[in-house]
C-alpha cells in the first residue's frame, strides 16, 4: 500500500516545456508568481490565467493534473476568499446584522482566489513537467554563486538527492517492518489517535536504526568512490540553454509587460472592474 | 607478476565495550599480484572484512604497513590514487547506488575524479556495457533487482578503471539467479578485462571458482593455496568453523570409507566423473 507514493509528482512527457533547462524553468515561474501579484485588477489577472492555459496545452499535462494539484489548496481559498468578503471595506451590496458584504469585498476575494488557483497551479506545472533530480541539478546551479559566500549549495544539492534516492528504499523498508510487527501481534489500525501514535514508535524505531546503519555504508562507499565534496567536481550531463529557453523567456517577458499594461489602461476603459 | 597489494606484517584492534582492545588482525601479511583472482574465506569475525578495508586506505593498520599499487595507504597524499585503483563494492547494493538513476550513479565517481563530461559518458557507457546493464540506464534504482542492483554498484566502480576490485561479500543478500548473475560478471571482468579480483566470501562454491583462496581466522591466515589444494583441508577448514564444498565434503566422506577417490576434487563435474569412474571400476571388479 505504501507503494504507490509517487515521488514529487513528475509527469513524464516529450513536450518542449519538459526538454526546457531546469534552471530557465524555475526562473520563469518566479518571474510568472510576480507576473500574478503584480496584477491589480481583473483583466491583467486575466492575462496570467491565459498564460497558464496556454502553457499546459502546450506541455500536454491533463487538466484533471491540475484539479488534483488544487485540491489540498481548496480550503484556504475557501478561507481567504470569505476573509475578504466580509472584511474589506468599501459600497456595501449586502447588510445583515452585524455582516456586511461590500463590492470591493467580492471584487478582491475572487481575485485572490484566482490568484492562489494560479500560483498552485503554476508552481505544480513546474514539477510535473521536471524530474526531481532536473530540478535538484538545476537548483544547485542556479544557486552556485552563493558558493563564494560559503553557502553549501553542492552539499545540500547531494542530500536532496540522496533523499531522492533513498525515499523508495526506505518506504520498501517501513512496509516489510510493519509486516514483521504485524506479525507478532502489533495492532496499528485500531485504538483512538494516541494509541496509534504508540503504535508508530515499533515501526519508527528499527526504520530509524536501519536509516543510521545505511547512512554508514552510503557514507564509506562513497569515500570509496573518490567522494571528496563539491570542490573540483565535473558533471557528466552538463546544462546548456537552448533556443526554446530564450524564445520561452521572451514570451513570458511579453506577458509580463502586457500585465504591467493593462494595469494602467484598465481603469481607464473598464473603471467598473477596478476595485 | 608485479604485486598489486601487498601488507607487510599488519595488526589491527578495535576498541571492545569494556576499553578492552579487541584484536581483529594479528602480524598478517599477504600478498596480491596483478591480474590474480583471489577469495578470502573466513566465518563471521574472521577479520576478512577488515582486512579488505585496509586495501583501500578506508583502515589503516596499528603496525606493519600495505602498500597498494607500490603506494603507501598511510601516506594521504596518495589517497586518491589508491582508491582509484583498488575500487571496493559492498553486501548491500541499496547501500552503495547514490543517484536516482542507474547512468548518473555509474557516473559519480568519475564526477567525483573531476574527469571531463565527454570522456565520462563514454566512460559511463563502457563500464554499463561491460557488466551488462547497458539497456538498463536510464531505470531508477528502485526498478531493478538485487543482482542487477550489484551489478550497477560494480559498474561504478569499473567506470573508474582500476587496477584491483575488492568485493566484500557482494552476493550475501541476494537470490540464487542474483548471485550466478554477479559471479558471472566479476569472472568476466578478470577474465575479458585483467581486472585484479579479491573476493571476500563465505560461499564454499563461490571460493572454489577463483585461482587462489586465503583462508583467515581469528586474524590470520590459515591457507593459502589453489582451491582444490585448501579444500582437501576439509577437517582443518571444519574446526575454524567453515564448509567445504558439496562436492568435496561427499568425495570426502567416501574417502573416509575406504573408497579410493582423489582428494582434490571441488566442483560438481569431476565429482560426477571421479564417481562414474569409480562405478566403472566396480562394474569390471564383480
Amino acid at each position: 500500500m505504501l507503494k504507490d507514493i509517487t515521488i514529487g509528482q513528475y509527469f513524464p512527457g516529450n513536450s518542449v516545456i519538459h526538454r526546457m533547462d531546469p534552471r530557465m524553468k524555475i526562473i520563469l515561474t518566479f518571474v510568472y508568481i510576480v507576473m500574478l501579484f503584480m496584477a491589480s485588477n481583473m483583466v491583467s489577472l486575466l492575462v496570467g490565467i491565459l498564460f497558464l492555459v496556454v502553457i499546459y496545452a502546450i506541455s500536454r499535462i491533463p487538466p484533471k493534473m491540475i484539479l488534483k494539484s488544487l485540491k489540498p489548496v481548496v480550503p484556504i481559498v475557501i478561507f481567504t476568499a470569505v476573509l475578504n468578503m466580509f472584511f474589506v471595506e468599501g459600497d456595501p451590496l449586502w447588510k445583515w446584522w452585524i455582516i456586511t458584504i461590500t463590492k470591493q469585498g467580492v471584487m478582491t476575494a475572487v481575485l485572490m482566489s484566482l490568484r492562489i488557483v494560479c500560483l498552485i497551479a503554476g508552481t505544480s506545472l513546474l514539477t510535473y513537467t521536471t524530474s526531481p533530480i532536473a530540478l535538484t541539478d538545476g537548483i544547485e546551479r542556479l544557486l552556485s554563486p552563493l558558493k563564494k559566500i560559503k553557502m553549501p549549495v553542492h552539499e545540500v544539492a547531494m542530500m536532496m538527492t540522496i533523499a531522492l534516492r533513498f525515499i523508495p528504499t526506505l518506504i520498501e523498508e517501513t512496509d516489510k517492518i510493519m509486516s514483521a510487527q504485524k506479525a507478532r501481534g502489533a495492532d496499528m489500525e485500531s485504538g483512538g489517535l494516541v494509541q496509534r501514535a504508540k503504535a508508530l514508535v515499533p515501526i519508527l524505531i528499527p526504520l530509524f536504526v536501519s536509516a543510521f546503519r545505511r547512512a554508514d555504508e552510503l557514507a564509506l562507499a562513497m569515500e570509496c568512490r573518490c567522494y571528496r565534496g563539491g570542490e573540483g567536481r565535473t558533471r557528466m550531463k552538463q546544462l546548456r540553454l537552448q533556443y526554446f529557453d530564450f524564445t520561452s523567456a521572451f514570451v513570458v517577458l511579453v506577458f509580463l509587460a502586457g500585465v504591467i499594461a493593462l494595469n494602467h489602461i484598465t481603469p481607464a476603459l473598464l473603471p467598473f472592474l477596478v476595485i | 607478476m608485479d604485486s598489486i597489494i601487498s601488507a607487510q606484517n599488519i595488526s589491527f584492534s578495535y576498541q571492545g565495550e569494556d576499553n578492552q582492545p579487541n584484536m581483529v588482525l594479528h602480524d598478517l601479511s599477504i600478498e596480491i599480484k596483478k591480474g590474480e583472482f583471489v577469495a578470502v574465506l573466513g566465518h563471521n569475525g574472521s577479520g576478512k572484512s577488515t582486512l579488505a578495508k585496509h586495501f583501500n586506505s578506508i583502515l589503516l593498520p596499528m603496525s606493519g604497513v600495505v602498500y597498494v599499487v607500490g603506494l603507501n595507504t598511510a601516506d594521504e597524499s596518495h589517497l586518491y590514487d589508491i582508491r582509484q585503483n583498488v575500487g571496493m563494492v559492498f553486501q548491500n547494493p541499496d547501500n552503495q547506488i547514490v543517484a536516482t538513476i542507474v547512468e548518473e550513479d555509474v557516473a559519480f565517481a568519475l564526477e567525483n575524479m573531476g574527469v571531463p563530461p565527454a570522456e565520462i559518458r563514454q566512460r559511463v557507457d563502457e563500464a554499463l556495457k561491460s557488466v551488462g546493464m547497458y539497456e538498463h540506464r536510464l531505470h531508477a534504482p528502485h526498478q531493478l533487482s538485487g543482482g542487477q542492483k550489484q551489478r550497477v554498484a560494480i559498474a561504478g566502480i569499473i567506470a573508474m578503471r582500476p587496477q584491483c576490485i575488492v568485493l566484500d561479500e557482494p552476493t550475501a543478500m541476494l537470490d540464487p539467479k542474483g548471485r550466478r548473475e554477479v559471479m558471472k560478471t566479476i569472472r568476466r571482468l578478470n577474465h575479458d578485462y585483467g581486472i585484479t579480483v579479491v573476493l571476500i566470501t563465505h560461499y564454499m562454491d563461490e571460493a572454489a571458482q577463483c585461482d587462489r583462496v586465503v583462508v583467515v581466522d581469528s586474524g590470520a591466515i590459515l591457507l593459502d593455496d589453489i582451491p582444490s589444494r585448501v579444500f582437501s583441508h576439509v577437517e582443518q577448514l571444519k574446526s575454524v568453523g567453515l564448509d567445504v564444498p558439496q562436492a568435496t565434503e561427499l568425495i570426502y566422506e567416501l574417502r573416509k570409507n575406504g573408497y579410493d577417490l582423489p582428494d582434490d576434487i571441488i566442483t560438481e563435474e569431476g565429482c560426477i566423473e571421479a564417481l562414474a569412474k569409480l562405478l566403472e571400476g566396480a562394474h569390471v571388479n564383480y
